[in-house]
Order: structure tokens, then sequence, then C-alpha cells
């Protein structure tokens, strides 16, 4: 990896992205525009006693959903575009190393999701009135740290894809698991033992115990702090796998 | 080690099918070597062996005297890919600048080598806005960007303007003069006739590697594309009577 090859392919990447003012309007707006409806389908909801508001409980884990769907999307239609304009098979003649690709993309697209991830959290905070026992920094940072585990997800998957057709194909397969059992639908000491077994090793499952963990405690907690670091090592993983199936020469 | 190019054997399959069958062929340094077939000869996929993208079955590809594709090798190519290979929601410019910073180059050396393609009045425009011809003179930009001393071209000229045309020739000889060597693809036989050296190919087997006054001398006739007939019909003895 070279620093200077690194930094060139964050900025082409964020420049691609800036040139496309439809799709940043849409990486801003979106999630906004989805809390506003969760805020008025719980408006009426009475809260459980002594329990966080059903808003409150169900807005913090969106919070880090929202970047991880979003950004594993956008992420798999990248590379595949750099797979099927030939800029993929170009940029591995040149000294590129294929890491400075992944983690380029692993990167900016982390950036653009902290973006967004922050964004949402404003209007979450400010708009909805969310109330947290921990600190929004935090909520921002898991949510950022999500974006960057959905991308390292979508380029591994894309591996994996010929077509755009597949690329979106592989969304409800590795995102909506995570989803069912990440513990926001059952809590997870409440699901079957096979499923929690399969939760267990899904990744989302603990960059939601982490934001539970800020949801409920004022400090930081040392299972969010665990639970972060498992996220991280998930993310690094995925891109060290999605490295090795990057091929420079192929038939 | 006077070769900047070296193939000896090269087997490459795809699929079931040979692509490819044992090539051999050299490519002098400092020359510009045109290699000529039709559509669906193996022109792509030799050059992909060469730039070291492309799984070989058998044999070698030795450039600039280290094995195709090796590391050190990825700061001397340059590679132009048929179909252009930049990227559409990026200006000229900024493709320019992001290949000329992979090669650790500056952005006036960007510049300087999308005005040399004749796109400096287009060099603010996103590329995807371009005309096919336009598009593809940005990716050769980008390929020439690094000052590679081996630049593999496929098929650069395609859609462009006569006079375009003949610019990026000279372009291609004068590079060739300050000792960089090109291998430029093409199915056009009038270009041909500008090339110091011409590799034909046909099926996946090669049938010619000489100059173009050898290729004329060899088939006795003037006209290349005459020639090239007449050594595909040489080569292939057996269907010699039947018409393609």
């Amino acid at each position: 990896m070279s620093p200077r090859i690194l930094a060139a392919t964050v900025a082409r990447i964020l420049r691609q992205l800036r040139h496309d003012k439809r799709t940043v309007a849409l990486l801003v707006a979106v999630p906004t525009v989805l809390l506003t409806l969760i805020y008025y389908m719980y408006a009426d909801q009475p809260a459980p006693p002594g329990q966080p508001s059903t808003f409150d409980r169900i807005a913090l884990v969106m919070l880090g959903f929202f970047p991880f769907i979003i950004m594993f999307l956008v992420t798999s239609i990248a590379m595949l575009r750099e797979r099927t304009t030939g800029t993929l098979e170009r940029l591995l003649t040149t000294p590129l190393a294929k890491t400075d690709l992944l983690f380029g993309y692993g990167i900016a697209f982390g950036l653009a999701g902290a973006v967004q991830a922050g964004i949402a959290s404003a209007v979450a905070y400010w708009v909805f009135g969310l109330q947290t026992a921990g600190s929004s920094a935090l909520v921002i940072m898991i949510a950022a740290l999500n974006a960057v585990l959905a991308v390292a997800l979508g380029l591994l998957c894309s591996a994996f894809a010929r077509t755009e057709f597949q690329a979106v194909q592989f969304m409800p397969v590795v995102v909506a698991p995570q989803l069912l059992l990440c513990g926001l639908f059952v809590p997870r000491d409440e699901m079957a033992g096979w499923l929690q077994a399969i939760s267990d090793v899904l990744p989302l499952s603990y960059a939601v115990e982490a934001l539970q963990e800020v949801g409920a405690h004022a400090e930081p907690t040392g299972t969010m702090w665990r639970d972060v670091a498992i996220v991280a090592g998930a993310a690094v993983l995925a891109l060290v796998l999605a490295a090795a199936t990057l091929r420079r020469r192929s038939g | 080690m006077d070769d900047a190019i070296a193939v000896r054997g090269l087997v490459v399959d795809r699929g079931r099918r040979r692509v490819l069958h044992g090539i051999d062929a050299t490519v002098p340094r400092g020359s510009v070597t045109g290699l000529l077939g039709p559509s669906g000869s193996g022109k792509t996929t030799l050059m992909r062996a060469i730039v070291g993208v492309q799984v070989i079955s058998a044999g070698t590809v030795t450039v600039l005297g280290a094995a195709a594709g090796s590391p050190p090798l990825r700061h001397r190519v340059g590679y132009l890919t048929q179909a252009p290979s930049v990227y559409a929601d990026l200006t000229v410019r900024e493709n320019a600048r992001y290949f000329a910073a992979l090669h650790g180059r500056d952005r006036s050396e960007a510049d300087r080598a999308v005005a040399d393609v004749g796109l400096a009045s287009a060099a603010g425009q996103l590329v995807g806005t371009l005309s096919g011809g336009q598009r593809s003179r940005a990716s050769l930009a980008c390929a020439l960007v690094g000052k590679p001393e081996l630049i593999v071209l496929d098929e650069p000229t395609v859609g462009q303007d006569p006079v375009l045309r003949a610019d990026l020739w000279a372009r291609f000889h004068a590079l060739a003069a300050t000792g960089t060597t090109l291998l430029v693809s093409s199915h056009v036989m009038d270009e041909a006739a500008r090339c110091d050296r011409l590799l034909l190919i046909r099926e996946g087997r090669l049938i010619a590697d000489d100059t173009p006054a050898a290729v004329r001398a060899a088939a006795g006739v003037d006209d290349l594309d005459e020639a090239f007939l007449r050594l595909i019909r040489a080569s292939q003895p057996d269907q010699s009577g039947q018409a393609r």
C-alpha cells in the first residue's frame, strides 16, 4: 500500500460522488424521510413503563442501519462498475495495490456514511427529540463504523456478481438476515438457540448491541467497546477477503 | 535484451476454446509495432497477456526483461483497453490527474497528456458527456500520462476523424523516437503501413512478424490488405480455394 496512491484513490471516489448530485441528495435526504415515517408510526404508541419510548428504541437502531444498507448498495454497484467498464482491469496494470483500491473505497464511502449518519442523528435528536443516555457522538461513531463494514461487505460480495442484477440480489441475502436477527424485532436472548447462533456470527448484531448500550448507559461500557472492536474486526476481515478474491489475472 | 516484448509458445484458453495457439513473437524497443488482424483473432487476448492480466495456459511472456505483469513493470507499462476505461462521472482532467497520481506524476503532466490527445478544450467536461471518439482519447491520455517505457494500445484510433488519426500516429512515432516502445492493435489495414513492424494474427495464430515492406515482398503485392489475404491463404493451403 502507498499513502500517496491511497489518498489519490479516496479523492477520486469522493470526486465521483460529488459530481453525482442526485446521489448526494438521496444519501442526505433518505434517512431523514424514513426517520420521519418512523416518528409518526410510533407517535401514539405508549412507552412501556420504565423503558425508552418505542421511537427511541427503533430510531437508535435505524441510525446504525441506514448507513449499513445504503453504503452496501452504493459500494456493490460502484465496484461492479469498475469491473464492467474496464477501469478495474486498467487499474490492476498500474502501481496501485489491491488494498489501495479496497481501503480507498472503505475510507471514501466510510466518510460519506459518517456525514450521512451525522445528518440523520442531528435530525433524530433535534427534530424528533431522540433520547439516549449516552453521547450522540458515540451513536455517530458506531453508525460510521457500520458504513465502513457495509463498504467492506459490498466490496467482497461484488466479487461474486457479474451483472448489476446479481449485485442487487446480494442486498437481501447479506442485509436482510442481519436486520431480522440483530435483536430489533425479537431480543437476541429470547430467540431459539440456533437463531442466536446465527445472530452471534452476524456483525450487525454487535453494532446494534453497541448502539443499545449507548442508549442505556451514560458512559461508554466495556460491552460497547468490545462490540465496536468486533465490528471493526469484521470490516477489516471482509476487506482482506475482498483483496484475496480480487485477481490481477483473469481468464 | 534488445526486445521490449518477447513471447514464446504462448497458449491461452478461454473456457474450452483455445484463443491463442502457441504464439512466438518479438517487439523491438523504440518502435511502433502494429498488431493487425480481424475482430476475434486474439489481438486483445495477446495484449492482455503482455500487460499481465490474462491467465495463460502455456508459454512465457517477457516484457522489458521481466515476466509480464510482475510488480516492477506496473510503473513501466501503459495499457489502453479497447473499450474506453475512464470514469464517466469525472472530468477528462480529473481522470488524467488520477492516473497521473497512480504513476507518481504531477498535475501539469496530466494536463499535458490531455492536451497531447487534443482534448485541452474539453478538459473540464465530464467524460460521460463526450463523444465516443473523445472518450477514447481521454482514455488514451490516461495510458500516456505515466510516461511508460512500453505502451500497449488496443485499437486507439477507432472512431477518430482522419486528421486526428494522423495526429495520433505522428505522436506515436514521436514517442518511439524518444525510445518508447508502442504496440498498437488495429483491424484497419491502412494503419498497418504506418507501423515500423507488423504482427499479423488470425484465429489465434501469428501469420507474419515483419516490416510492412517485407510483408509486401513476401506476398508479392503492394497493397497490405491484399498481402494479408495472400498470407492467410498461404498459411492454410487446404482452404485456399474456398471463398470466405
